[in-house]
């Protein structure tokens, strides 16, 4: 039965790129619908009603399902869609409670600093916004730390829950491909002055769902800077369905 | 009976998260002192147990985990037939699970890192001798006025937050929202009626008040 196709709310937000990562390695097909949550276009009425009431992406629709929060959407694609695909959790109790423990890790220890940094970085220029090269400092330092956790551990195996490629490792790509694109002098180096770690970065970046997620990532970033219109980022709450009309593209996945 | 061990201290919200699932599911277990105040998670044979230098720790048998969020999804599945339900009715439904999921991660991500400061202003920095700062509450709770109108609004369509059932997305809640009630940010749950109610519910439940002892 042909149902209707998922459709993934996406905008310019490594989170974004998890959920499209988590999508591919199910070889599964979705409808893209980009917002532009620079813009404000999160924090519509119509989105905030609809959508998520926190007014982020990503949004996945399965049918009726709306689901928000990155670590769920995954977890519901690796259950749902468990025979299709990557194999993405372990059946086994205990193996699985190893997975939810490093997706834990990534959401309390890791991405803290990585997205503080992603933050400063990136997403602040981008706005026309100033870093704070002190916080950059500082998360750096605290980074190097939790890194040299995860080297010792990719010393013990060959990804972060044992012997198998799980959602644990998935999360962890993409704020780490934002940080390897940093001209920032020593991000980069966080991952590369570590052997493990950089071997595991290495093998994850080759998977073919991988290749696919960058190219839709990459393809999201030119609809943003086409997209862009001179407004007021501080009026959040303007109703802007017609922008929104005029600026979501909806793009078929190959 | 295999043995559980929690490695923690009593007082700390991680910790009671993981004492709360082991007391709804009647589990036994072995709660070993974690001295917060002498650096002992800082130290070894701490850190064999968690690298990352925080408490809890939990040992089931074979199985060695840490981070708090993770145990308890653990203890939930792994003793699901045992006390309470900590999952939803139908746990084995995928959309349903990640109904609750989604609470989780919201719990975890806008929920717990602005009450979590607002306990560390209001009760542990008075607590260690050092003065509130009520500029960052004053701030922090702007935050958590507009998560808790989330809530507010969901709490008018389900009874807790993943659903008609108690679920690991309130339990998780617990540990940090009894601290708070000890503060003046206690008013931001009692001027929400369903969140007040829903407070009301899930710390008058023998494992919440147990955790207090």
């Amino acid at each position: 039965m042909e149902d209707q196709k998922m459709k993934l709310h996406c905008g310019f937000i490594f989170s974004n790129w998890t959920a499209m990562f988590g999508l591919h390695e199910k070889s599964l097909d979705f409808e893209l619908v980009f917002v532009d949550w620079v813009a404000g276009e999160a924090r519509t009425k119509t989105f905030l009603s609809n959508l998520n009431p926190f007014g982020q992406v990503p949004v996945l629709e399965d049918g009726d399902l709306k689901l928000f929060e990155s670590k769920a959407i995954t977890r519901y694609l690796a259950e749902q869609y468990k025979d299709v695909g990557t194999d993405l959790l372990p059946n086994d109790a205990k193996e699985r409670a190893i997975v939810s423990m490093w997706m834990e890790i990534d959401t309390n220890q890791f991405l803290p600093l990585a997205s503080t940094l992603i933050r400063e970085l990136v997403t602040k220029p981008y706005q026309g916004l100033a870093t704070d090269f002190t916080s950059v400092q500082e998360n750096k330092e605290k980074l190097s730390e939790v890194l040299n956790i995860y080297e010792a551990r990719l010393g013990e195996s060959c990804y972060l829950a044992g012997e198998s490629f799980t959602l644990a490792d998935l999360h962890h790509l993409p704020p780490i491909h934002y940080m390897l694109k940093m001209e920032e002098e020593g991000v980069k180096d966080l991952i590369y002055s570590r052997p493990n770690v950089t071997a595991w970065v290495e093998k994850m970046q080759s998977r073919p769902a991988w290749l696919k997620t960058v190219i839709k990532g990459d393809h999201i970033f030119e609809l943003m800077k086409q997209h862009r219109m001179p407004m007021q980022l501080d009026s959040p709450c303007q109703e802007m369905t017609g922008l929104a009309q005029k600026t979501a593209m909806v793009t078929e996945n190959t | 009976m295999a043995g559980i061990k929690v490695f923690g201290n009593a007082t700390s919200p991680s910790t009671r998260r993981v004492l709360l699932a082991l007391h709804e599911k009647n589990l036994d277990f072995e709660l070993v002192n974690i001295d917060l105040k002498d650096g002992e998670h800082k130290k070894e044979p701490f850190l064999s147990r968690n690298p990352f230098g925080k408490v809890p720790a939990f040992e089931d048998g074979d199985l060695k985990l840490f981070e708090s969020r993770a145990i308890t999804q653990y203890i939930a599945h792994r003793y699901e037939s045992q006390g309470t339900n900590l999952l939803p009715a139908d746990s084995k439904n995928p959309a349903h699970y990640a109904i609750m999921a989604i609470g989780m991660e919201v719990e975890a991500h806008q929920f717990d890192p602005v009450a979590s400061k607002l306990v560390w202003e209001q009760v542990i920095k008075n607590f260690v001798g050092l003065t509130t700062d009520q500029a960052v509450v004053a701030e922090e709770e702007a935050k958590l006025v507009k998560v808790l109108d989330v809530y507010e609004a969901r709490l008018k369509e389900f009874k807790y937050l993943a659903g008609e059932t108690f679920t690991l997305t309130d339990l998780h809640h617990i540990p940090v929202v009894q601290y708070l009630l000890g503060t003046p940010t206690k008013k931001l749950f009692t001027e929400r009626p369903r969140v007040n109610e829903w407070v009301a519910e899930v710390t008058k439940r023998p494992a919440s008040q147990k955790i207090l002892k």
